[in-house]
């Protein structure tokens, strides 16, 4: 099982949904955040190209975070999702500097922070938090070793890109352009 | 074996106490209450009381971190090259390098422990150390480095203790003396003992030289294996050995010329000795300049998306940072000491004082530039977010540090003669003189 997301960057109108849905639903505390909404703007007028992405922890295969954590709290899930223990975590901020995606904070209570892909919900067989809440349904969510789930099914029919490749760090949010 | 004459010189040192020696102690054990405060705060209000943010995660508890193993880690290369070469003009300024290896390798690591976010949780490095992690490779060097350092510099003060033991005409309290008895643990000055003990202390001199470069290559590495923009570099391991040194000569060479006034040591403590510590200095200089530029060239030049945009910030948010640091801080010591006519003793520490102001710039433009310029371009973060500016906690922290560094050297310099007398009288074995 390898659990993976699909946004799709041409249907994301960058409403922000998906960051208000996490924190509610993950409680993160008010100023910091899981998931962010970035706009890249290239061209000029008439021959503008707008992406707007909905970011978060990549959940990469080789996770630099998970390499670099002195204590293990840092760990791979089954499926591949990549959790902090907060009750091991030293917050000495080693994967906060390792991670390429700056997808980790500091949790006001000492500890480090980042996207679950709500992992409480997954297991109940629920989506995301983010992906459920989406007004224009852009995330795709799934298993990527089965070849009949959504995000699959979308990574086969359409082109796609992930951030930052060159990090080497394999990761599997992926974006539709 | 004691040499009277050179004991009766510096008894007095550890014998009477003047006030002006406690003006400054108190100044600087106020300086350390202060940074007491400030960790209070700290604890009590958590580190929102501090600049450190979302992404500028370490600040100036990090760079205080890598410039206190610095001066420790020269301290440790200098007394142990010059031991093991058996320079002989090393000796009146042996012990006040080991002991400044000492103190700075206390205080360094305690700075690391103000960023941590749960600092009641941090028995975990022992209880669930994971060896792939360069935190880990640190707690083990680290440590590693403390025992060695602090066998060093016990070996050093034996032969001390014993003669302090020995010299009956000493008016210090009978606790005091009871205490060199013991520490002395029975050297008596035995052919074989004093054989013993010279093998050791070269051992252990080859040794920390070792620990020395390994140790501060591996905390180099912290952020050199990381993707961050500025950090990734494969020369950080020898770039940070040489700044360390250039740092640690030039605060030896301050430390020299404190000594020098305050405990009268003109007769030990020459020019002779500002100017070979002051040449060591320029050698380094001329390496630390080297490096800087090559490190900032390549980053430069290869234009890598977020290295230009570090580099941006380097020479606009930060550009008189960067001048004192890398051009000022290396600059003008290499001019005082390149030129012969201007090797004084009051413009050698001078150049020290700029070395050690500019260093500690240049760890602050490691760390806080790039933690302000993340690999991939973040918005819509509150500006006070990203940009770094300590607050007066980490402020009154780092004046702790420097004033519990002073009062430990101040306590140090009264518990035995800053200048090793066992070494002022001791002829090295002829086979071993190499320099």
């Amino acid at each position: 099982m390898r659990y993976a997301m699909a946004i799709d960057t041409r249907k994301c109108v960058g409403c922000s949904d998906c960051v208000v849905a996490c924190q509610t639903e993950n409680d993160v505390p008010i100023g910091f955040c899981r998931d962010w909404v970035t706009e890249t703007v290239d061209g000029s007028y008439p021959n503008v190209v707008i992406e707007l992405r909905s970011e978060r922890c990549n959940h990469c295969d080789y996770s630099p975070c998970v390499r670099c954590c002195p204590t293990g709290a840092s760990h791979i899930e089954d499926g591949g999702i990549v959790l902090v223990t907060k009750s091991k975590c030293i917050g000495c901020g080693a994967c906060i500097q390792s991670c390429p995606y700056e997808a980790r904070y500091s949790h006001p209570d000492g500890y480090v922070d980042k996207c679950t892909f709500c992992i409480h919900r997954v297991r109940k067989g629920e989506k995301p938090a983010c992906v459920a809440v989406c007004p224009t349904k852009c995330m795709y969510f799934g298993d990527l070793d089965d070849e009949n789930s959504e995000v699959s099914t979308i990574l086969k029919n359409r082109k796609f890109k992930a951030l930052a490749p060159e990090a080497g760090t394999q990761p599997h949010i992926y974006y539709l352009v | 074996m004691e040499d009277k004459s050179i004991l009766k010189e510096f008894a007095p040192q550890i014998e009477k106490t003047s006030i002006k020696w406690w003006v400054f102690f108190l100044i600087f054990f106020g300086m350390a209450w202060f940074g007491v405060y400030g960790l209070y705060t700290q604890i009590a209000d958590g580190h929102i009381v501090t600049g450190m943010r979302d992404n500028v995660v370490w600040g100036v508890y990090i760079v205080n971190f890598i410039f206190f193993m610095g001066i420790s880690y020269a301290g440790a290369l200098i007394s142990g090259v010059l031991h093991l070469f058996k320079t002989e003009w090393r000796k009146p300024i042996m012990r006040i390098s080991e002991i400044l290896t000492v103190v700075s390798l206390l205080i360094g690591p305690t700075f690391i422990l103000f960023c941590i976010g749960r600092l009641d949780r941090l028995h975990f490095l022992m209880l669930h150390p994971r060896i792939q992690s360069p935190i880990t490779w640190d707690v083990i060097a680290i440590s590693t480095d403390i025992v060695g350092c602090f066998i060093f510099l016990y070996l050093s003060f034996i032969q001390d203790f014993a003669i302090l033991r020995d010299y009956k005409e000493l008016k210090l309290p009978n606790w005091r003396k009871k205490l060199y008895k013991t520490l002395a643990l029975g050297y008596v000055n035995t052919p074989a003992q004093e054989k013993n003990i010279r093998r050791v202390k070269n051992v252990m001199a080859a040794m920390i030289i070792a620990i020395a470069v390994i140790v501060y290559s591996v905390l180099a590495w912290i952020f050199g294996v990381t993707l961050q923009p500025g950090w990734h570099s494969t020369i950080f391991g020898p770039y940070f050995v040489i700044a360390a040194v250039y740092s640690g000569s030039g605060i030896l060479i301050i430390l020299m010329y404190i000594f020098r006034k305050a405990y009268h040591l003109e007769n030990y403590i020459t020019k002779k000795h500002f100017v070979n510590i002051g040449i060591i200095m320029l050698i380094i200089a001329a390496f630390y300049g080297y490096f800087t530029f090559s490190d900032y060239l390549t980053k430069w030049y290869g234009s890598v998306k977020a290295d230009k945009v570090l580099i941006d910030k380097l020479f606009t948010d930060f550009y008189w940072f960067f001048i004192l640091s890398n051009y000022v801080g290396v600059l003008i010591p290499l001019i005082i000491m390149g030129i012969p006519k201007f090797r004084t003793i009051n413009s050698i520490t001078f150049a020290a004082v700029i070395a050690v102001l500019g260093l500690w710039l240049n760890r602050y433009l490691i760390i806080v530039p790039t933690l302000e310029t993340p690999y991939l371009p973040i918005q819509d973060t509150r500006e006070a977010w990203i940009h770094y500016s300590p607050t007066w906690v980490e402020g009154a922290l780092t004046f702790g540090g420097i004033g519990l560094f002073a009062c430990l050297f101040m306590l140090a310099s009264k518990f035995v003669p800053i200048v090793s007398i066992s070494e002022l009288t001791e002829e090295d074995p002829q086979e071993e003189k190499y320099m």
